[in-house]
């Protein structure tokens, strides 16, 4: 900047440094001490910080079209990835951006711990950090159920069945967490209100309380005793520091619009609760917990769900009260450094074996693939808005009484079979229903018996089952078919 | 120069290079959230579709014919059927017509007048005679024409909604 242009705003620079201060506090932001100067490993807090604030930025965008009600939330997210300008990018921004979070929490959690950051004095800066970590893993879950596709709903499902695991207390949280017995309407305003509401206010607070603990405490430093600490040159936070968090922030959202741009993410069809077929599988970051989960029968349970858990937990909490010890060099503290990389190793690991699992067994393998092309497959069909209720109206069929004797039966057949479970009222579909207008354009009525006795695989992997109904019942059913199911109007 | 001094430019420079590196990445982020938060607001508007509305053997004689339409709508994410309301007119050539009811003036819906032998629209007084076209009024235009056709012995029309206030006619929805 020339002397000239300073002169011309200087005015202006003191009429609102009388009224704000900015001086002091562009002083209190820029200026704290760093010891030993800036370094590429004290990043990842401020790339924590970027991404939660695009994290905010697409979810308000989201949240535009998002409707939280199991009638309108699949049918949403479709909208916002199909028609919608831009939103399968900016939805993808936001899905990959709570990967990131994850990533970059451990690797913040794992620079702290390992320069053992969190002693003399900076206990509560811990805690508020761990409970950051809650919060965020606490976000993941939540968000994952709000798209109400197939792999959210079942990936839910497992999830919330963990809780009642927990003796007393379980089931209660269960229900209070679902809004019933089932996952169903109310868990998902629930979801939606915790990952909109409750848990984000939690996460402003505690920022702001991390922010200024670690303003207070003082930034730690590289990882050596306070004799030699106290030796190092200091040097502020800006201009060193700050370029290096740039630099890292940039980098990042670089990342984030690459991925987003070359490999958007998926929508599945919409929730069956009926497909007792479906393989879930949870986020990456959940898979070490759901592989653990594996390997406790019975009275274990307990201990490996709870107790084992529990403990390393309190123990994460719990560091900076358990290694006390003013020494900070990781070698000088094998049992905590070493305790750290073996739960870390261990938690990679179960991933690890979660992947292998499911690559070694065929079956769970097609089973996934198919899974995988279904979504592939659903994402890019185009988008199907949901009918408003006079349209549906609209395209009932003829009522039940203009039908023949034969056709009734085979109504009161569609639904004695159990047939409208799945196909819906009359054949017409519904929420994660198949729908069956239509059906009687394309197939014969030979064609359509066969399909009830001997149904395609892709119909079989759907639930269906083949029917086992004497010849005169499988014509009334057709009959029934034939009679009302007419195509879309 | 002190070091002090150097310090002090050193800085300045950094403090530009943030400043302004942050505001370009932040222009170049926010144009897919500004492209998100715009739609639909530059999509074109034509994407009504047609929707029968009788045999035209019904309209005979001078008219004007009240009709009704089952219109789908697609709103947003959900389509809706609806009712509105046309006019069947016949024009010089003594073709069937079909214009929309809405007043370009303010959109009252415009009656018939069997009296008077116009269409006398309640709200502000414009005239339009039995064409459709304007005869007097704050109208800035004609009664707005629908899109029609004849198939199968049955007159379609395409509904249209049309901006309203401005004399040259833009479909809007």
């Amino acid at each position: 900047m020339s002397d000239d242009s300073r002169t011309a705003f200087r005015p202006v620079a003191e009429w609102l440094e009388r009224r704000i201060g900015w001086r002091k506090l562009m002083h209190e932001a820029l200026d704290e001490p760093v010891p030993g100067g800036s370094r590429w490993a004290y990043v990842f807090g401020s790339g924590l910080l970027f991404i939660f604030i695009s994290q905010i930025v697409t979810g308000i965008c989201l949240s535009i079209y998002y409707v939280p009600s199991v009638d309108h939330a699949h049918t949403t997210v479709s909208f916002i990835q199909k028609v919608v300008w831009g939103g399968r990018f900016i939805r993808s921004l936001h899905s990959y951006g709570s990967s990131i979070m994850i990533i970059l929490l451990m690797l913040h959690l794992t620079q702290t711990y390992v320069y053992g950051a969190y002693k003399s004095g900076r206990e509560l800066l811990w805690l508020a950090g761990c409970l950051l970590f809650l919060l965020v893993l606490g976000m993941g879950f939540t968000g994952y159920l709000l798209p109400w596709d197939r792999r959210a709903y079942f990936a839910t499902a497992v999830g919330t069945n963990i809780i009642s695991e927990v003796p007393l207390v379980g089931p209660f949280f269960k229900t209070l967490l679902r809004g019933g017995a089932e996952m169903g309407t109310l868990t998902l305003s629930r979801f939606f209100v915790l990952h909109v509401f409750l848990i984000p206010a939690a996460i402003f607070a505690v920022i702001a309380a991390h922010l200024f603990l670690f303003r207070k405490a003082g930034a730690a430093g590289p990882p050596l005793s306070p004799e030699k600490l106290r030796v190092l040159e200091v040097r502020p936070f800006f201009p060193d520091q700050v370029v290096k968090d740039f630099v890292f922030g940039i980098l990042l959202i670089l990342l984030l619009g690459v991925l987003s741009a070359l490999f958007p993410t998926r929508l599945g069809p919409v929730a069956n609760p009926t497909d007792s077929t479906y393989v879930p599988r949870p986020e990456w970051y959940y898979l070490p917990a759901f592989q653990w989960l594996k390997y406790w029968r019975g009275g274990g349970i307990l201990v490996g769900i709870v107790l084992i858990p529990a403990i390393l937990f309190a123990m994460l909490f719990g560091i900076p009260f358990l290694d006390r010890s003013r020494r900070r060099a990781p070698l000088q503290r094998p049992v905590a450094v070493g305790g750290f990389f073996l739960v870390v190793g261990g938690l990679i690991f179960l991933g690890y074996q979660s992947s292998a699992e499911d690559r070694k067994d065929p079956a769970v393998r097609a089973k996934i693939a198919a899974q995988e092309d279904a979504e592939r497959e659903y994402t890019k069909a185009p988008f199907e808005a949901d009918e408003g209720p006079l349209a549906l109206g609209a395209r009932n069929g003829p009522a039940p009484q203009n039908l023949t004797p034969e056709a009734a039966k085979g109504a009161l057949l569609f639904e004695s079979e159990g047939c409208s479970s799945c196909h819906g009222a009359g054949g017409g579909g519904g929420e994660g229903l198949v729908k069956l207008w239509g059906m009687k354009d394309r197939y014969s009525d030979r064609q359509l018996a066969d399909l009830m006795r001997s149904p395609r695989p892709a119909m079989l992997e759907g639930g269906m089952e083949a029917s086992k109904l004497p010849d005169a019942d499988l014509r009334a059913l057709v009959a029934y078919v034939r009679a009302t199911m007419n195509g879309k109007k | 120069m002190t070091s002090g001094k150097t310090e002090s430019t050193r800085r300045s420079f950094f403090g530009i290079l943030v400043a302004s590196v942050s505001a370009v990445v932040g222009a170049m982020m926010s144009i897919p959230v500004l492209r998100f938060l715009l739609f639909p607001v530059f999509r074109s508007g034509d994407t009504a579709a047609w929707s029968a509305l009788g045999d035209t053997g019904q309209f005979s004689g001078a008219g004007p014919f009240r009709a009704e339409v089952e219109v789908r709508r697609v709103d947003g994410w959900r389509v809706s059927t609806v009712k509105r309301a046309v006019w069947v007119v016949r024009n010089a050539q003594n073709q069937l017509l079909a214009v929309s009811d809405v007043c370009p003036h303010l959109g009252c819906s415009v009656p018939w007048r069997d009296d008077e032998q116009i269409f006398h629209c309640p709200c502000h007084h414009a005239k339009f005679r039995r064409s459709g076209d304007l005869l007097s009024g704050p109208s800035p235009r004609s009664l707005d024409p629908l899109p029609v056709k004849v198939e199968d012995g049955k007159l379609w029309v395409k509904y249209q909604v049309f901006r309203n206030l401005v004399s040259t006619r833009e479909v809007i929805g």
